[in-house]
């Protein structure tokens, strides 16, 4: 036979084999009589492999995954061909005009990259920039900080915030001695997935009372205080996601007391530094008091928002150590973290970072910038406070402008959002999360008769 | 107990006054010890000593491969040698950066193009040129929608994703990796929790392939076992079977059910045709057989930094295709959400115009071409220098960025030590950063490396 008969008569055998019930994969070596491995093995899995399917493909038993709650949103909302749909369900930073921006010191610094003929694609060490890394670590923790000073800070870049919590939380699942993570009630929908993955156990603690539309203060305290000794606990910098509720200055004292006198790992999450009161050092003020007790901590930091550079996936991980030497070590680790997950980290960002970052000029243009991001935010809170008085929708909405950073926490209920959806064209997350960025002074009174009407007419 | 003794500031709110010193001591988690002095009256002062939470943590080892770099950077002596990572370098053992890349990067810019997320998924422009470029645009199987494509994180990133989904989806099942093969292969098996064993490959006696050991480990493991087989250019040895060699290999693969599951780090760059280089790859697929193929831009577009890669799962159903790539998503997400927009970019430029397709095809010619005569140059010098008789032909067999040369552990570190070479422990050499004029001093390290040490 030639070689292309023979080529097809094997093609015969496969197409012949897949009519063929398959034994499922398993180590032994005696075909299995069991049925091929079920979905329900995975039990987030929602929807049963279709039984034709089952006889064609060793992938037959893997079910349809749900679309991700926050980035289904816009997948939905793109779908959508109303003129008057409003997508407030990410959180990604649109101007006036609905548009997504990019800033012009970014633009600036990505000039300058692309047409340096001296610049070169080499991998990256596998924690990354090293100036980038050290111009992180004094963002965050302020430049004069001691802890950077003393070389107590392990710095790594990370993709994005996102990449920063899954190292860090790896890096706590195979060397620190508690497994458990806090995370607060409500948090970003990703965390719980990130720290399950990273072979963490989750646990929460009370933080949004739906009465107040606020901090549940004490129900933190309590449950923090109840935590088993040396727990790691996740705190949101500034700017909670999804409920925009902060601590005041007086209560992040008395949570870092708290901490400190429990023995618990703090695990910063800063996704919106200069991004919530348009201040980088007011924003980094709840970090800071914690480094500056002398204690551990550690940090994700994220440049998507307060840069810009969503896509980008510029962030960094940095760990606070009690000393110079365990620094050191925790280095070492992180990286056998990182180089089987990906290597070494992506450059094109974190070098725009670095360029804004180590110039004054480019550095106060960048505030400036996203002070005017802020600022657009918090006008949007007022308007849309105001539209809703306007229209006399009952309830009280002051928590629109007492709650802080990208997003709302409404209050609004789940068959709310889906009225509103349906009805209004307005995306968010069922959760009653609406991302005030994506507002415009346009869309305003569109989202504030959506509310109304959900308000008045849904329970 | 560790004895290093580390000054703890008091938090600010304690106060001390009245109180014994047990409850006024200060603590901020982990290990203390406390160090009772004598004090004033009748007040004890006490000082907690507080060690890190991470005390116990120890010095990783350098990575074997990215470690060399950074002691090749240590290194003062003006006659060093990198021949570590696979990273490739002009004659001038500069690096390189394409000129189709400088183009698509100026394009990109006067675009103006915004940075938002990108879907999980990745870019689906890039989704859809980088399983052409590695099936064929006309593949039945990518026009039935049987390829699920996902942008990853590089070779690495793509490896991992794909080894986290075997790991959820085929728990029983075990990886089969080459011995040798890229050190960070069983890295990743290991933290994805996949359980791996190796099947014979290169045979120190031939410096060659041990086609019969090869087969013979591959049909002893169970059923349904992920066969990681490198596309091209086997990463260290350099040694790829012959395309009937492949058809043998995939005989035994239908015949044992696994899964194979492709690391192509390297197409168009061992040959110089990217066809050519994906001929396993291809072979498989018109086989009917379902597989999985991590794919790597960083060398054949010189785009290391930017981590731009794929992970594609060819499924025999494109409803399975579908659910796959869900799936892949939901771990890529709580990993890092959504790859990087810029390097994706890149390649879907590149390679979707046809202008910059071409020039790109010739720019990797002439990448493949100097490593080929790289390697003419230290084969020969070699074969002039040494009187032992011995073959070095394996140098000129061998294909792709790397050759392996058969020095041991012991022969490597003197290539280090005392000829200033760097290379992984091994005995692998990137030729890639290797030049013509260094090929005579390259040949007398390792003629000496190999005679005069054991």
């Amino acid at each position: 036979m030639d070689a292309a008969n023979v080529r097809g008569v094997r093609r015969l055998s496969t197409l012949v084999r897949h009519l063929i019930v398959p034994s499922p994969p398993s180590s032994s070596s005696s075909s299995s009589t069991e049925a091929p491995p079920m979905a329900s093995q995975n039990p987030n899995d929602l929807v049963a492999p279709s039984p034709a399917a089952a006889f064609s493909s060793v992938f037959a038993h893997v079910a349809q995954g749900p679309e991700d709650p926050i980035l289904g949103v816009t997948v939905a909302y793109n779908k959508d061909p109303s003129p008057v749909k409003v997508n407030l369900g990410v959180g990604a930073y649109r101007t006036e005009e609905g548009k997504p921006l990019v800033l012009n010191v970014v633009r600036k610094a990505e000039q300058m990259l692309v047409n340096d003929p001296s610049r070169v694609k080499e991998y990256l060490p596998i924690t990354g920039l090293a100036d980038f890394n050290k111009l992180s670590a004094k963002l965050i923790f302020g430049a004069d900080s001691p802890a950077i000073q003393e070389n107590r800070v392990a710095t790594v870049q990370c993709l994005s915030g996102t990449g920063s919590l899954r190292v860090g939380g790896e890096f706590l699942a195979r060397h620190y001695h508690e497994r458990t993570i806090y995370i607060p009630l409500p948090t970003w929908g990703n965390h719980p997935k990130v720290f399950t993955l990273a072979g963490l156990s989750v646990k929460t603690y009370r933080y949004y009372d739906p009465a107040t539309r606020g901090l549940n203060f004490q129900g933190l305290i309590e449950d923090l205080g109840a935590a088993p000794s040396g727990a790691i606990v996740l705190l949101h910098a500034c700017a909670h996601n999804p409920t925009g509720v902060d601590p005041t200055p007086e209560q992040w004292e008395q949570i870092r007391q708290l901490i400190r006198s429990k023995g618990l790992l703090p695990f910063f999450d800063s996704a919106y530094q200069g991004f919530a009161s348009g201040s980088l050092d007011a924003d980094a003020q709840s970090v800071r008091i914690f480094v500056a007790d002398g204690g551990e901590l550690l940090t994700a930091q994220s440049y998507a928002k307060n840069m810009g550079l969503y896509g980008e996936r510029v962030g960094a991980l940095s760990i606070v150590c009690r000393s110079a030497d365990v620094a050191v070590r925790v280095e070492s680790q992180l990286k056998l973290v990182i180089r089987p997950m990906y290597s070494n980290p992506p450059i094109h960002g974190a070098s725009i970072v670095a360029t804004i970052l180590k110039d004054r000029e480019t550095y106060n243009e960048w505030t400036i910038e996203l002070k005017a991001m802020a600022d657009r935010i918090i006008s949007m809170r007022h308007q849309l406070f105001d539209a809703l008085k306007a229209r006399g929708t009952p309830g009280d909405w002051s928590h629109i402008i007492k709650q802080i950073g990208m997003f709302t926490f409404t209050g609004l209920n789940s068959q709310q959002v889906a009225f509103m959806t349906k009805d209004f064209h307005i995306y968010m997350t069922s959760d009653g999360r609406i991302s005030m960025a994506g507002l415009s002074s346009k869309t305003v009174p569109h989202l504030a008769d959506a509310i109304h009407a959900a308000v008045t007419t849904v329970n | 107990m560790a004895s290093t003794v580390l000054s703890a500031p008091f938090p600010s709110a304690v106060d001390l006054r009245g109180r014994s010193p047990m409850i006024g001591v200060p603590k901020n988690g982990g290990d203390h010890l406390l160090l009772k002095g004598k004090g004033f009256g009748r007040v004890r002062m006490s000082v907690a000593v507080n060690l890190s939470r991470f005390e116990g943590v120890t010095m990783a080892p350098p990575d074997p491969i990215l470690g060399v770099s950074e002691a090749f950077k240590a290194d003062t002596n003006e006659l060093k040698l990198n021949l570590g990572v696979g990273a490739y370098r002009t004659e001038e053992l500069q690096p390189y950066v394409l000129n189709v890349v400088k183009k698509a990067e100026k394009l990109m810019l006067e675009r103006g193009e915004n940075k938002e997320y990108l879907p999980i998924e990745g870019l689906a422009a890039f989704n859809k040129v980088t399983a052409e470029l590695l099936l064929g645009a006309d593949n039945p199987v990518i026009k039935q929608g049987k390829v699920a494509t996902v942008q990853g994180l590089s070779g690495t990133g793509s490896l991992r994703l794909a080894a986290a989904f075997i790991q959820r989806y085929f728990p029983e099942a075990k990886a089969l990796i080459s011995s040798p093969t890229w050190g960070n292969h069983k890295n990743i098996f290991n933290d994805a929790r996949v359980p791996w064993s190796e099947y014979r490959y290169y045979d120190p006696r031939t410096v060659g392939l041990d086609f019969e050991g090869m087969i013979a480990d591959i049909k002893a493991a169970p059923d349904g076992s992920f066969v990681v087989l490198h596309g091209c250019a086997h990463n260290p040895t350099g040694i790829d079977p012959t395309p009937e060699q492949w058809e043998k290999i995939a005989d035994v693969v239908q015949e044992k059910n696994h899964i194979p599951f492709f690391d192509v780090a390297y197409q168009g760059f061992a040959s110089g045709s990217l066809d050519t280089d994906a001929f396993s790859v291809r072979l498989f697929v018109e086989r009917g057989l379902e597989l999985l193929v991590a794919q790597s831009y960083s060398k054949n577009l010189g785009l290391y930094a930017e981590r731009i890669g794929a992970v594609n799962f060819v499924c025999s159903a494109s409803d399975v295709t579908d659910r796959v790539k869900s799936q892949l998503k939901r771990l890529a997400r709580p990993m890092y959400s959504n790859p990087p927009v810029h390097g994706a970019r890149i390649v879907a430029n590149v390679v979707g115009d046809p202008t910059l397709f071409d020039e790109w095809k010739q720019e990797m010619e002439q990448m493949a071409g100097r490593i080929k005569h790289v390697r003419q140059r230290l084969y020969d010098s070699l074969s002039q220098k040494d009187k032992s008789g011995k073959d070095w032909s394996f140098i000129l067999k061998q294909i792709g960025m790397f050759s392996f040369t058969g020095l041991n552990k012991a022969q490597s570190d003197n290539m280090t030590n005392k000829w200033h070479v760097y290379m992984t422990k091994d005995g692998r050499i990137s030729l890639a950063g290797l030049s013509l004029s260094k090929c005579e001093y390259l040949a007398d390290a390792i003629i000496d490396s190999f005679h005069n040490v054991s």
